[in-house]
């Protein structure tokens, strides 16, 4: 079985397999990764780091492309507005 | 601060899918020292793209086997966003950023999804057809998941193969190519038994997933994601409820660092001779770039490249033919997957059409080019820099893109600031 | 044939829009011709910054009216022109530079601009993201920004809605003589011709002094909060004022959309568009001395533009030296946003034979060259 690693995702514990993008975690989540300009909720589109609509915070940084970020123990990782 | 960092060498790869491993390794079977960049965490672009289930795909397990050892370095996590001075490219990671110096350069950047826009596309879980392959191999949960699989290619068929392997519920695929097209298609396969191999694979994994030419999405349907997609099949509007939808139509090459280089664009491809060497002294170009070929034309093209880079122009010679055959392949798919003309009545008014800024259809319409409605409405001004809405508005417009500048990615103020211009040096006087 | 026109407006940038707007408001049939869109040329590469500047006496008058100006008109303004008067701070970052500050402040309250010297520490609560250390600044409030391509657009559509004609996608080969020769092998004919071209109005009308002054730019993706007012350092009067060489000073603008964007640089004699990575770097390492913060930002695009710059600093505006029905609105190098309001105004009412608000004189093309300055 593959570990499971432990982050949060605006506030909610999600627990994903080692090596799982911040991308699934936030899906896992069912959460929205942004909000777009007018407010609209979106979530990833390309899978590979191109349409930056993944994108979140994580540990404050701001803009972070998800779906190429792998999950570490204790991200913190929030909506992109 | 970022980290300043000088790397050299011989044959310098930029993308880590099949055309720049197989160009890396043949080029370091030559004894050359070589170098592959790539932005993932770990290499195989998108056809080779590992999956946490199961590690590397097993097409590219070899190739990789070898790179390792033959001690070409691996340089994962990392853009190449800059060309400061010949010889010299500029990539940056996650931490700092660096400068990487080569005598040859590989450009095999591949290729990405073209989405069109209709309503409600911008939804969360609607996603390219590739894209949402990408998700299931890096973690996401798919058994027992609707999933609609739309647009054009034959990624759409891959894609589908693989969610249903995993356990995915497929109601349909819609691929807008007529049936006529794909007759065609498949009759003109006979010319290369191996694919007709795998297409059979392909529908056996299918099993009774319908697969339905001659239909497109027309709207997703959904309040905070996606619920239900509206598909249009011979004249007739169906709804479908489903937890995803995977939509791409076919793929862009990804030119715009070669067009940086200066490299000649013909059709939207570089143009490479017979050794895929550019119209730039010294740059390579091999992959989908050249053309959207698929996997096996990227594999002999980039062994074309690498080989010559590294002076074995014989042996490059031997796999003329070979790719002659696959380039024959490469263009029945373009003319099969030709994207029909209904497509550019599916956004409405409000449909939004570039996503990073928002702006909606009835915005750009009336603009005379793509620049004049970049300057008036920000369309194409976001991070994406127009690589999701400039093939859209191509189709629904026809306007040609703008000229690329640095960086041809999105990259921290601090690694701009790090460029310097170096007069005159290459990496031939180090 | 060309139907009746009483003026034709060459360039159809922020200045040229301007000049028709206030012809077509003045009862004039006006055509406005440019050979790519509305506000293509330095209007869509610049900071759309609406600033006063005090390089000169007559620099100081003209931009403080046209400011006013741009204030008159903000009610009308559209929503995609975002309009910001976020204010002006002239950062010091040591004594010298607070002697400047303080010396500023007496100039411009004793001609009714509101500007206020705030210390280090006011300093460092307006904009937390400026390194520590600096010494204080200058605050001008009524300063602000605005998108300048639909500043243009709102302008000429202004016109167009009085009857004014706009073509686009033709250049004009000649003018002079009452007459617009077009590329298309068209001519307009009319008895006022403006050269209002910028950076390439020395190509229509010989003799002008207008040179090319390249500038390179970046834009962040958005960080709403990050930055509050436009800031500029005060060396920055020190490179416009440079009159040969590359020179590079910190001007950081906060845009409605919350993105940043980062100048300034200047160049003489470079005349090719593409981004050059040694003046680029410069930039942006001046801009991290003052705001170390900018570093980490994401990078959206880079472009640059050419300013159109005469040797004295004052941009063109009145009645061409050689030929009767010419007139020039051109030459305001940085400061073409700001001072095209007050352009147009001043440049009818010479058309129209009337005074105007502020002295015309120091912007006369027939006005006395000084020393020629340019490379």
């Amino acid at each position: 079985m593959p570990d499971q690693v432990t982050l949060t995702v605006n506030g909610t514990s999600v627990s994903v397999p080692a090596g799982a993008t911040v991308a699934v975690a936030v899906a896992i989540a069912r959460q929205a990764c942004r909000k777009s300009v007018t407010g609209e909720p979106r979530g990833p589109l390309c899978g590979m780091g191109i349409c930056f609509e993944c994108r979140v915070a994580i540990n404050g940084r701001a803009h972070s492309r998800s779906c190429q970020i792998l999950c570490e123990p204790g991200m913190e990782v929030s909506i992109d507005e | 601060m970022s980290r300043e960092e000088e790397r050299h060498f011989d044959v310098l790869v930029i993308g880590g899918g099949p055309a720049g491993i197989a160009a890396a390794v043949r080029a370091a079977e030559c004894g050359v020292q070589v170098g592959i960049v790539d932005d993932n965490a770990t290499l195989g672009g998108q056809i080779w793209r590992g999956s946490l289930e199961n590690g590397p795909a097993p097409d590219a397990l070899h190739w990789l086997r070898s790179l390792q050892k033959l001690g070409v370095t691996e340089l994962s996590g990392m853009r190449i966003f800059d060309q400061p001075d010949t010889g010299i490219v500029r990539a940056e990671g996650f931490e700092g950023s660096c400068e990487l110096r080569y005598r040859y350069l590989m450009v095999a950047t591949g290729a990405r999804e073209r989405f069109l826009p209709f309503p409600g596309w911008t939804l969360p879980n609607v996603m390219g057809a590739g894209g949402l392959q990408a998700m299931v191999k890096a973690g996401l949960p798919i058994r027992g998941r609707r999933v609609v699989v739309a647009g054009t290619g034959p990624l759409l068929l891959a894609v589908a193969a693989y969610l249903h392997e995993h356990g995915a519920e497929i109601p349909i695929v819609c691929e807008q190519a007529s049936w006529g097209s794909l007759a065609r298609f498949s009759a003109a396969l006979l010319a290369h038994p191996g694919k007709i191999g795998q297409g059979i694979k392909l529908k056996r994994q299918l099993g009774r997933v319908p697969f339905v030419p001659g239909s497109w999405p027309v709207a997703a349907h959904g309040r905070e994601r996606l619920e239900s997609v509206e598909i249009l099949r011979h004249g007739r509007r169906e709804m479908i409820p489903c937890d995803y939808l995977a939509c791409g139509f076919h793929l862009v090459p990804n030119i715009e660092f070669p067009s940086l280089l200066g490299c000649k664009i013909q059709g939207g491809y570089v143009q490479v001779d017979e050794f895929q060497r550019t119209t730039v002294d010294g740059v390579f170009c091999a992959g989908e770039p050249t053309g959207i070929g698929g996997l096996e034309l990227s594999l002999i093209e980039g062994q074309i490249a690498g080989l010559t880079a590294a002076g074995a122009v014989a042996s490059a010679r031997k796999l003329f033919g070979s790719r002659n055959k696959a380039v024959s392949f490469s263009r029945m798919m373009d003319r099969t997957f030709q994207l029909r003309t209904e497509l550019r009545t599916l956004p409405s008014a409000e449909t939004i059409v570039c996503r990073c800024e928002d702006v909606a259809y009835s915005r750009l319409q009336g603009h005379t080019s793509w620049r004049a409605a970049k300057l008036h409405t920000r369309c194409g001004m976001g991070p994406c820099q127009g690589r999701i809405c400039g093939p859209a508005t191509q189709f629904l417009f026809q306007w040609q893109p703008d000229s690329v500048r640095p960086p041809t990615f999105p990259v921290r103020v601090e690694s701009l600031a790090s460029v310097t211009e170096h007069r005159g040096a290459s990496a031939l006087q180090q | 044939m060309s139907p009746g026109f009483d003026a034709v407006v060459v360039g159809a940038g922020i200045v040229g829009a301007a000049c028709a707007d206030e012809l077509a408001h003045r009862g004039m049939r006006v055509a406005i011709v440019d050979r790519d869109v509305v506000g293509s040329g330095a209007t869509a590469a610049g900071m759309g910054h609406i600033v006063v500047m005090d390089d000169s006496e007559a620099q100081f008058v003209l931009t403080r009216y046209s400011q006013q100006l741009w204030q008159a008109l903000r009610p009308s303004l559209p929503r995609d022109v975002e309009y910001e008067q976020c204010g002006t701070i002239w950062v010091g970052a040591d004594e010298e530079e607070m002697a400047e500050v303080r010396r500023k402040q007496k100039y411009y309250v004793a001609r009714g601009l509101p500007a206020e010297v705030i210390d280090a520490k006011a300093l460092k609560q307006l904009e937390p993201n400026l390194r520590d250390g600096m010494t204080g600044g200058l605050l001008i409030p009524e300063d602000g920004v605005l998108y300048p391509p639909c500043a243009a657009r709102f302008l000429v559509e202004r016109a167009q809605q009085r009857g004014a004609k706009l073509i686009l996608g033709t250049s004009a080969t000649q003018i002079g003589e009452g007459r617009v020769a077009l590329s298309d092998g068209t001519e307009l004919r009319a008895e006022v011709l403006v050269n209002a071209a910028g950076s390439w109005s020395g190509e229509l009308t010989p003799g002008i002094e207008v040179k090319k002054r390249k500038g390179h730019l970046l834009i962040t993706d958005r960080y709403p909060g990050f930055l509050r007012h436009q800031l500029v350092e005060l060396g920055y009067l020190k490179s416009a004022h440079l009159v040969s060489g590359d020179s590079v000073a910190f001007n950081v603008q906060p845009r409605q959309t919350g993105q940043v964007l980062i100048g300034s640089s200047r160049q003489y004699g470079a005349e090719q568009k593409n981004v050059e990575h040694n003046i680029l770097a410069r930039m942006l390492q001046r801009a991290q001395e003052y705001m170390p913060g900018l570093g980490a930002l994401s990078t959206v695009r880079t472009w640059t533009g050419f300013r159109a710059a005469t040797p004295d600093k004052l941009p063109l505006i009145g009645p061409a030296c050689h030929d009767k029905s010419v007139f020039l609105a051109t030459g305001h190098e940085g400061l073409g946003i700001t001072t095209s309001l007050a352009t147009a105004k001043i440049l009818v009412n010479q058309i129209m034979g009337v005074p105007s608000e502020i002295s015309i004189a120091p912007y006369l093309p027939s006005r006395a060259p000084k020393e020629k300055v340019h490379a």
